[in-house]
């Protein structure tokens, strides 16, 4: 059995979690003080030891990252954290900065110490107020304690951070159109390369990394590269959030090392809803092909998600049982791609437009058997030719489950309607009147 | 411009703060953008003038930028933002039902204001409170675990000028005014309030906890 290792999650039950003090006492802020001891290249080259990988999704290897950011050339250069956490199912950053934001924080000072920036950003999300509270307190109280600033704790280093708030649009998670975002615009992701590395914030040199990834180094720095190896998988090293939501027992966030199983995490969360069983769900948010039973004991680490077919990603476990009908599911999250995407380029603009009505018909029974069809050649048209990763993950969750449920698309055409009564997938108890299928017809 | 002179004198002293926190100025939009829906309660007109004459933008060019966030409203909005999260997870788990139910208790549909300007019901994305579902957010705070019944209670405690306080979040919701000052980056002295971490957020840590498992040192 694979055990959970609280970690990032440690301190989140105590008194005042958030609190400056409550951080300190649990050894917060040593780690800060040993980097500053460090040579910012042997920081970034620990990080690298360490095989950290970005927890935004795509799991590039951070420490490789920092390492990309061009020589010094006087000029300002920046971090930027991604805290935009908005990709369906996904939902560990938020209580991270809720319950601990100053792991966040000291993850800030360390990362700019190492790669010589002074002037960090957190782009939260807009829709989410007591985040915004918590943050921002949490960078007040580092200020006041001399953990940012000027010549921090006598280094000769100045630091200086700014929370900023989005304003409820998904594709600002992307990390470029994050930075054309905060610059003051509409957020569209840009061309690359160049890569913000080179060109980033106000066209420097920029780094921008993920909550987690973030919050995660000074366990790094405090408890040594070999620890942070000791948990893991040959090539996914060390702890993870994982979150469980949906239909299982006790839904919530599990922190455990890279490749543990859906099955043991069922286990710890005391199994699926009572009385029904697992019928699918996706390993890293809706932007993942889903799986099913066939992958309980797939290791949940980058290379088994990988060549299981999908992608670990957020590690957002989003979990459906029988009662779930997955073609409302995926018509769901193909409205939520039509809705977020930025317009920029037409494979996507239009691609998720398209997919959008061809499901509705087949979900509302006024659809054929061509449709089915038609929706993989209108996918055909959008993964791989969009201008950034949303349009992919817009054709993720249909691909996959035609290949795994197509005879359900079938049954909506041929008895003209869901099969399925929503009633029984909710958590509590009302009959499905005829007005509710009306709504979203 | 309409503002009166504090009104206006007031605004101009609090986008010189924002303003400061960036080493090129347009990037204060987004948070002066909050800032005139925690003063207008929309995205006004003489809003959008006075982003563009403290950013040496052309008025076009801020309502291009407020026009993309779904944040940023173009109507006079409700006292109390209601959004009830319809993506799939919590749909599933019952926001359909409760959306159905909650818009036909308080007769708006989506993006729509009731006549006593108190509510504002929306569809929301996921608000990344998935192991909450089924989520409702007012004015940005955390209300998990819904019902219809739990939703309608919300919105006819709210409509009766009564105290509601979110599952996650401060003591009780602020107005909508009030929260886009937060946004905006000033401080309401709220940020020790708290209503629990949450089951959910502690399940993991509980489970190891009965396990008797930590992360080694
Ligand atoms: C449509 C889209 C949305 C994204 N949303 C987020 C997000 O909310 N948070 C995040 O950290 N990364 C998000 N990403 C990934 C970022 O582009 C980027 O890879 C990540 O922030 C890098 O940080 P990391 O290396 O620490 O993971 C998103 C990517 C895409 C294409
Ligand atoms: S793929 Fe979609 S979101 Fe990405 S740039 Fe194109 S239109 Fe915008
Ligand atoms: S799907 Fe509703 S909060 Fe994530």
């Amino acid at each position: 059995m694979t055990e959970l290792v609280p970690v990032l999650t440690a301190t989140w039950g105590s008194e005042q979690s958030w609190s400056l003090d409550t951080y300190t006492k649990a050894g917060g802020y040593a780690p800060l003080k040993k980097a500053l001891g460090m040579a910012p290249t042997d920081i970034i080259q620990s990080v690298k030891d360490s095989g950290l990988r970005g927890r935004g999704g795509a799991g590039f290897p951070t420490g490789m990252k920092w390492g990309f950011l061009p020589p010094d050339d006087g000029g300002p250069r920046y971090l930027v954290v991604n805290a935009d956490e908005s990709e369906p199912g996904t939902c560990k950053d938020i209580p991270t900065m809720l319950a601990a934001p100053h792991a966040l924080v000291e993850g800030v000072a360390i990362t700019s110490f190492a790669i010589g920036c002074n002037h960090a950003f957190i782009y939260i999300r807009g829709e989410v107020a007591h985040v915004h509270r918590r943050v921002q307190q949490a960078v007040r109280e580092a200020y006041e304690a001399g953990h940012l600033g000027k010549d921090i704790h006598g280094s000769g280093f100045d630091l200086d951070v700014t929370v900023h708030a989005g304003a409820g649009a998904y594709i600002c998670g992307e990390e470029t159109a994050l930075l054309d975002s905060l610059e003051g615009r509409r957020g569209q992701p840009r061309l690359k390369p160049p890569f913000p590395a080179v060109a980033g914030l106000y066209a420097r040199p920029t780094v921008v990394n993920n909550v987690e990834s973030v919050a995660s180094v000074p366990s790094i720095i405090g408890n040594g590269v070999d620890w942070f190896t000791a948990m893991g998988t040959e090539r996914s090293k060390g702890m993870g959030i994982f979150s469980l939501s949906g239909h299982v027992q006790r839904p919530g966030q599990y922190e455990a090392p890279l490749g543990i199983t859906l099955r043991e995490l069922l286990q710890l969360a005391g199994g699926i809803r009572e009385g029904h069983e697992l019928k699918f769900w996706t390993p890293g948010g809706s932007s993942t092909p889903m799986f099913t039973e066939d992958q309980l004991d797939t290791p949940l680490d980058y290379e088994a998600v990988g060549a299981a077919g999908s992608m670990l990603g957020t590690r957002a476990l989003q979990i459906f049982d029988e009662t779930t009908c997955v073609v409302r599911a995926v018509t769901r999250w193909t409205e939520f791609y039509k809705h977020e995407s930025c317009g920029k380029c037409t494979p996507c603009r239009e691609g998720t437009y398209w997919l959008t009505q061809i499901l509705k018909r087949i979900e509302g029974g006024r659809g054929t058997q061509a449709d089915i069809q038609q929706l993989l050649d209108t996918c055909d048209s959008i993964a791989g030719r969009s201008f950034c990763a949303l349009g992919d993950g817009a054709t993720s969750s249909i691909i996959s489950s035609v290949k795994l449920f197509r005879e359900e698309y079938e049954a909506h055409v041929e008895q003209g309607g869901c099969p399925f009564d929503h009633a029984a997938s909710a958590l509590f108890e009302y009959s499905d009147t005829p007005a509710t299928e009306e709504a979203h017809a | 411009m309409t503002y009166d002179e504090t009104t206006l004198a007031q605004l101009t002293e609090d986008a010189a703060a924002i303003i400061a926190r960036y080493p090129v100025k347009r990037s204060a939009l987004l948070p002066m953008l909050h800032l005139v829906q925690s003063v207008d309660g929309f995205v006004s007109p003489d809003g959008i003038q006075f982003c563009a004459d403290r950013l040496e933008l052309t008025a076009a060019e801020v309502s291009a930028v407020a026009t993309f966030y779904t944040q940023y409203k173009r109507r006079p909005n409700g006292e109390y933002q209601v959004g009830v999260c319809t993506n799939t997870l919590c749909a599933v788990m019952g926001g359909d039902r409760i959306w159905d139910e909650l818009s036909d208790h308080v007769g708006v549909g989506h993006d729509e204001t009731t006549e006593d300007g108190k509510i504002t019901l929306e569809r929301l994305e996921c608000n990344a409170a998935c192991d909450y579902a089924p989520v409702m957010m007012v004015n940005w705070e955390f209300f998990d675990n819904q019902t219809p019944e739990s939703a309608k209670q919300v919105v006819d405690d709210l409509r009766a000028g009564k105290d509601v306080a979110p599952t996650r979040g401060p003591a009780t919701v602020c107005s909508f005014k009030q929260v886009s000052r937060v946004l905006a980056g000033f401080d309401d002295g709220r940020a020790n309030e708290d209503q629990g971490a949450g089951e959910a957020t502690l399940a993991g840590l509980e489970a190891a906890k009965g396990q008797g498992w930590e992360a080694s040192k």
